[in-house]
């Protein structure tokens, strides 16, 4: 993967637009964007248990709700720098992670499922209930903006953009390598096969945990950011049905995927906004769009342009050696992707 | 001592409710693989047609008790039919994940029709009064509930033990392609199955009306507490599933009263034991 190919180029070619865009847009657009960001970083997150290691996490907004829960409470008591405030968000989430860790990944399938939910559910609970702390059902409001330094607080848009697009490119980037090094490539035989990675001398369980803490803590650094963002964190956002929805966001644009949660995360985001400014029957559309893609369009948003050219050249009528060829060189591309 | 008793009741009055919600979802998730994170929306389905039903057609919870199951199980067959059926060969994850689109349809189309303010179910006077049993005073409907409770319990037991049907279905959560081979037309025992399953869900939801309320969400709360049920008990096992059903009844219900800061917690503590010690659940057998 040494030099540029085509895939580094557009992605060096999206970023450029993200630095030029935000100059010509609205508040209200640009907010839109940062929202896409970071619940990107959130699906993205996921999709490194989901996609790459096959653990279908049914708990994700757990981490999300330590971050930031413990990102709020630093800023609102003690100190409102963002160094101080993200690195103890995710430093609280990856400990969580090392212990939910440790329980779920005793068990597989849906058993995983139910208990990723059953802990999430139980921070839920704790959260909610205790009140002296996280204000309970109100949530905690009047979030200060982050600041860089004594003076430098993020209060205009722009600079709070372009601060979360900082974060958004190191975490894409840094889980880029990581998935394409030799750890990933074992996340991804787990999610294969796991017993025959077992057989080949790794213990599994090991790399399941690192998978599940690395999850946990980018997570927990989106939650973080969300609590800035929005200035506003309540129980609301930590129920499961969040983790409902993030998961959404995974499978929508394409699992085990880099750009694919991404993309499900801005879908998600300018559905709801775009829904939400006719009705308010969010869920609804959600909910349909959801089932259209579980049915029809099963990897995500990223396949679309393969479906449609396998459609196409199957309507030409060429030759099965071609369609062949042409089936060889997209599995060469979804394992690039991968 | 009163009051032990009386909480007593409730909670296992309560974990009966839970026990006849989640008998559904185990039903569908034993027979078809599938797990039904739409459940607790026929549940909630169920708790508001008895709302319109007792308003608008007959002012009598009877009628509500035995014609908004009917309807919801309508529902839940069409659901079976119209998308679950076409798409079996999606695999597993894919009907959860299409479920849970239902789950996300019907809550707002629940508030769109019935609104999104709480409403409560009355029970007709002669069910909400008490009876004095054992020196003590405990109230009427709660009792029936646990009397229902325990004939459904003993009902289901005895058809997937002793009858033909049972043995098809605890076949079938063993080895799906062995029963079709037998000649079963699976298609048709999905169907059912399904459609029994939103009956009890819907049943569940007109029982539980008159005593926790109706309001959106709900579905989701008992959805959750099925789900706990469900794996605390033991996926495919009936008693597994009762006992289950009456420990968290009741363990909610007392950790409400003595501790109502921990409550919720208490409840998926449990379940994190149960499934970290013996992850097949209490009485579960192993699936694939």
């Amino acid at each position: 993967m040494a030099g540029l190919n085509t895939k580094s180029i557009a992605y060096l070619g999206l970023l450029l637009v993200l630095c030029i865009v935000p100059f010509g847009l609205t508040n209200y657009f640009l907010s839109i964007l940062v929202e896409i960001l970071i619940l990107g970083i959130f699906a993205l997150s996921l999709n490194i248990l989901v996609g790459y290691t096959g653990l279908v996490s049914l708990g994700h907004a757990a981490f999300f709700g330590v971050g930031a829960y413990t990102s709020s409470l630093i800023a609102i008591h003690y100190t409102s720098n963002v160094f101080v405030t993200l690195f103890a968000g995710i430093v609280l989430s990856l400990i969580m992670a090392c212990i939910i860790g440790f329980f779920c990944n005793r068990v597989n399938g849906f058993y995983f499922l139910m208990l990723t939910l059953a802990f999430s559910q139980m921070f839920y609970a704790l959260v909610y209930r205790w009140s002296s702390l996280t204000k309970g059902d109100n949530g905690l409001s009047g979030i200060p903006k982050p600041s860089l330094w004594a003076n430098g607080v993020l209060d205009s848009p722009i600079a709070f953009y372009f601060f979360i697009l900082v974060i958004f490119t190191i975490v894409f980037i840094g889980l880029r390598v990581i998935l394409q090094s030799p750890l990933g490539q074992i996340f991804v035989g787990i999610r294969e096969n796991e017993t025959r990675v077992r057989v080949m001398g790794y213990n599994t369980t090991i790399y399941k945990n690192i998978s599940f803490i690395l999850a946990g803590g980018i997570g927990g650094l989106a939650g973080s950011l969300y609590a800035f963002f929005n200035g506003f964190i309540s129980p609301k956002d930590i129920y499961w049905t969040m983790s409902g929805e993030v998961l959404i966001m995974v499978l929508v644009g394409g699992a085990g995927t880099l750009i694919g949660p991404v993309l499900g995360a801005a879908f998600i985001v300018i559905l709801e906004t775009f829904v939400s400014s006719y009705t308010d029957l969010w869920m609804l559309i959600v909910g349909i769009t959801f089932i259209l893609f579980v049915i029809f369009i099963p990897k995500g948003i990223v396949s679309i342009g393969s479906l449609w050219r396998t459609r196409k050249i199957a309507n030409k009528g060429q030759t099965k050696e071609k369609e062949k060829e042409l089936k060889v060189r997209m599995n060469g591309v979804i394992q690039d992707e991968k | 001592m009163d009051i032990i008793a009386i909480q007593l009741v409730n909670g296992l009055s309560y974990g009966l409710l839970l026990f006849m919600i989640t008998s559904g979802l185990s039903l569908i998730f034993g027979i078809m693989g599938v797990l039904n994170l739409a459940h607790g929306s026929l549940y909630m389905i169920g708790a508001y047609m008895a709302l319109s039903i007792t308003q608008h057609i007959a002012p009598n919870f009877i009628y509500a008790l035995f014609l908004a199951p009917i309807f919801v199980a309508v529902i839940s067959f069409l659901l079976e039919i119209c998308l679950l059926r076409p798409t079996y060969k999606l695999g597993h994850l894919s009907q959860v994940l299409l479920t849970f689109g239902v789950a996300y349809i019907l809550h707002d189309l629940v508030r769109l029709i019935w609104g999104a303010n709480v409403k409560s179910l009355p029970l007709p006077p002669w069910l909400s009064g008490s009876v004095e049993l054992f020196g003590q005073t405990f109230p009427l409907y709660r009792l029936l509930i646990m009397g229902f409770g325990l004939l459904l319990a003993a009902v289901m037991w005895y058809l997937q033990e002793k009858t033909r049907w049972g043995a098809i279905i605890r076949a079938g959560l063993s080895n799906r392609e062995m029963v079709s081979g037998l000649g079963i037309n699976i298609k048709i025992v999905f169907s059912v199955v399904f459609a029994i399953g939103g009956l009890l869900a819907g049943l569940g939801g007109v029982a539980a009306g008159p005593i926790l309320g109706l309001y959106l969400g709900m579905e989701f709360e008992v959805l959750i507490l099925a789900l706990v049920i469900l794996v605390v008990g033991g996926l495919g096992s009936i008693t597994g599933t009762l006992l289950a059903g009456l420990i968290v009844g009741v363990v909610e219900t007392f950790g409400k009263v003595m501790f109502p800061q921990l409550s919720l917690l208490i409840i998926f503590g449990l379940m994190a034991l149960v499934l970290v010690v013996k992850p097949t659940g209490m009485l579960g057998k192993q699936v694939h």
